[in-house]
């Protein structure tokens, strides 16, 4: 059985590829995976870039912006697919939550609009310092993109720190930053520790917001089809295991041994049910599409993601848009998915690239194979995008 | 001096593999001057052996970090020409911040070795060792460096490698220990009759000593 090292960093969203090994998955398709725990994306994108490892669970952004020269750039990376949708949270220190509370916040946890003017009120006292754990990462690009629509123009009027996804709690107690947007479990360890509290999902700035890829080298997945093959699938499988009833409880103890997150499996639970535990005298919130991984072909790599990301890019760093999406799309393999996923059920979309936002939920789309249903995609602010109008 | 968080994702030089804004050393310096060299290094045992290394790589100017908070401003304060970090850090996703956020004051950004050289920087990541290098430094001057912390990387992992080694050999002379000891009792025989009865009964069952000598003292616990 040939051997595929894949890299993950310990988050909630590792879980397909976890899942993949754990419950037999990789086996069905005649591959062992061997899970590599990272410490870093930076480490992770090298590893990969430098054949260390063959996949890796990546920031959706990452193979965007090597495509782009944005960064490191050791080697072409592929999104051979989309591991998870959505999954972040905006969380804030106890004492921006006080101040938040005597602005009248309620802390509902589902509104960017009242929560992006709650905290630029808060903001306009003391300019904020903000932590993620990497700039080139959908973190960053939400936090920008809810910031800025709400009145206070990111990343130019406050202060991002790259801070890594464990040690963001630390930040928090050692007073280094004000708020962060991280991805589960980490925010709710903040919570859990009684100094932080959390103000939004993710999925409340972009409703479906493809967040983690499955990456390989360009090179790699083109020289090793039949490997590339038998891992999408592998994975595949997985996601709509993890998309099916009362799969969550076995996922949150897989989770949550030493070899993978070594937390609690209560605390990983919460992400995986979407009910978060907001502020720490215990107030819960449920976020029904807190983390996706199967439902409205989460897996699917939508060209218009990516085009989405390289013209966020693009438009911060004074790049040519029409050309940043361009590349942009080239890199979400929508191709690989239809050839290697063609005989399992999948669904397949009639088109690889959609409008972003401006969907309600149940909207059924044009497909090839299977029913395609679209879960809600909206903005926060309402903003539709047209990867095909946008020059 | 530029404001270093403010400003992330402008003007990122296109072949860059690692890039670090450092402020405005000029060219001409930089071919002259002693290197100023960054260690981020928590461990102080190690920090000073990667120091000792290095200093025998050529005569630079070395400052070790230690200290994690602020280590994007602290770093940039210095304006270094090399920083080298541990890859196996989570702090390297903080520098990394470092190789984005440049103004376009400041001088075309920086690089670690150039892909024309990938055989020393799959050695290097091989050896757990990043770096993060200023652009305008030519590979002669960066080569002899790396190339010290690569040899020193790789005999830490060795050295963490032999003391793993050395503990799992211990553990399991211990348990092989243990249950011949339950055997002896048991069976009322010797010491090297019961070490050979485990060694028969473990090729006879295709399996390692220590895992019969695991299975006798599992099972020995079992049935007290």
């Amino acid at each position: 059985m040939t051997t595929v090292r894949v890299g993950f960093i310990p988050l909630v969203d590792a879980a397909p590829l976890i899942v993949a090994h754990e419950m037999g998955f990789a086996g069905e398709e005649g591959i062992s995976l061997e899970l590599v725990k990272a410490p870093s994306w930076s480490t992770i994108r090298d590893m990969l870039a430098f054949g260390g490892i063959d996949a890796a669970h990546m920031l959706a952004p990452v193979p965007v912006a090597i495509s782009l020269g944005i960064g490191a750039n050791a080697a072409d990376l592929s999104a051979l697919m989309v591991l998870s949708v959505n999954g972040n949270v905006i969380g804030v220190s106890a004492e921006l939550e006080h101040r938040l509370a005597d602005l009248g916040h309620e802390f509902g946890f589902d509104n960017a609009i009242v929560a992006g003017q709650d905290f630029a009120k808060a903001a306009a006292t003391k300019p904020l310092k903000i932590g993620v754990p990497f700039p080139i990462s959908m973190h960053a690009e939400l936090l920008y993109y809810w910031l800025s629509a709400s009145g206070l123009p990111a990343p130019q009027g406050v202060d991002v720190r790259t801070v890594p996804p464990p040690l963001m709690a630390d930040a928090i107690a050692d007073g280094e930053i004000d708020a962060f947007c991280v991805g589960e479990p980490w925010g709710s360890k903040t919570v859990e520790r009684g100094i932080g509290a959390l103000l939004l999902p993710g999925s409340a700035i972009w409703s479906f917001a493809p967040e983690k890829v499955l990456a390989a080298r360009t090179q790699w997945a083109e020289q090793e089809p039949d490997l590339t093959g038998r891992l999408m699938r592998a994975v595949w499988k997985a996601s709509r295991w993890l998309g099916t009833e009362g799969t969550h409880t076995t996922t949150a103890e897989l989770l949550s041994r030493s070899d993978y997150l070594n937390l609690p499996s209560e605390i990983i639970d919460r992400a995986l049910m979407g009910r978060i535990v907001v502020r720490p005298t215990g107030e819960t919130r449920f976020s029904p599409s807190f983390v996706q991984f199967s439902d409205g072909a989460a897996t699917f790599p939508w060209r218009s993601q990516a085009a989405w990301i390289g013209n966020q890019l693009a438009a911060r760093l004074g790049m040519d848009r029409g050309a940043a999406m361009a590349s942009a799309k080239s890199v979400f393999r929508s191709d690989l998915y239809r050839t290697h996923l063609k005989d399992t059920g999948a669904i397949m979309p009639g088109a690889s690239e959609k409008l972003e936002g401006g969907i309600e939920g149940g909207f059924a789309g044009a497909s090839e194979s299977g029913r395609l249903l679209l879960s809600e995609n909206r903005f926060f602010d309402g903003a539709v995008f047209d990867p095909a109008t946008k020059k | 001096m530029f404001v270093i968080y403010t400003s992330p994702l402008l003007r990122v030089g296109l072949r860059a593999l690692w890039i670090l804004p450092l402020g405005h050393m000029t060219y001409a310096a930089s071919m002259t001057k002693s290197l100023s060299i960054i260690v981020v290094e928590e461990d102080r045992d190690r920090a000073l052996m990667i120091v000792d290394s290095l200093r025998e790589a050529g005569d630079n100017d070395i400052v070790v970090i230690s200290e994690v908070s602020g280590l994007a401003r602290r770093i940039a304060e210095r304006q270094p020409d090399l920083v080298l970090v541990d890859i196996a850090s989570p702090n390297r996703d903080v520098i990394e911040e470092l190789s984005l956020a440049t103004s376009p004051l400041d001088r075309p950004v920086a690089m670690f070795v150039d892909q024309s050289d990938e055989s020393l920087t799959k050695a290097a990541i091989e050896a757990g060792v990043s770096a993060y290098v200023v652009d305008s430094l030519v590979p002669e001057r960066i080569n002899p460096i790396i190339s010290a912390a690569i040899a020193r990387f790789n005999m830490f992992r060795r050295m963490r490698d032999e003391l793993a080694e050395t503990k799992r050999a211990l553990e399991e002379r211990k348990l092989i220990d243990r249950a011949k000891g339950l055997l002896m009792k048991a069976k009322g025989m010797g010491e090297d009759d019961a070490y050979a009865l485990m060694r028969k009964t473990a090729m006879d069952q295709g399996k390692k000593i220590t895992d019969v000598a695991q299975a006798l003292v599992t099972a020995a616990e079992l049935l007290k």
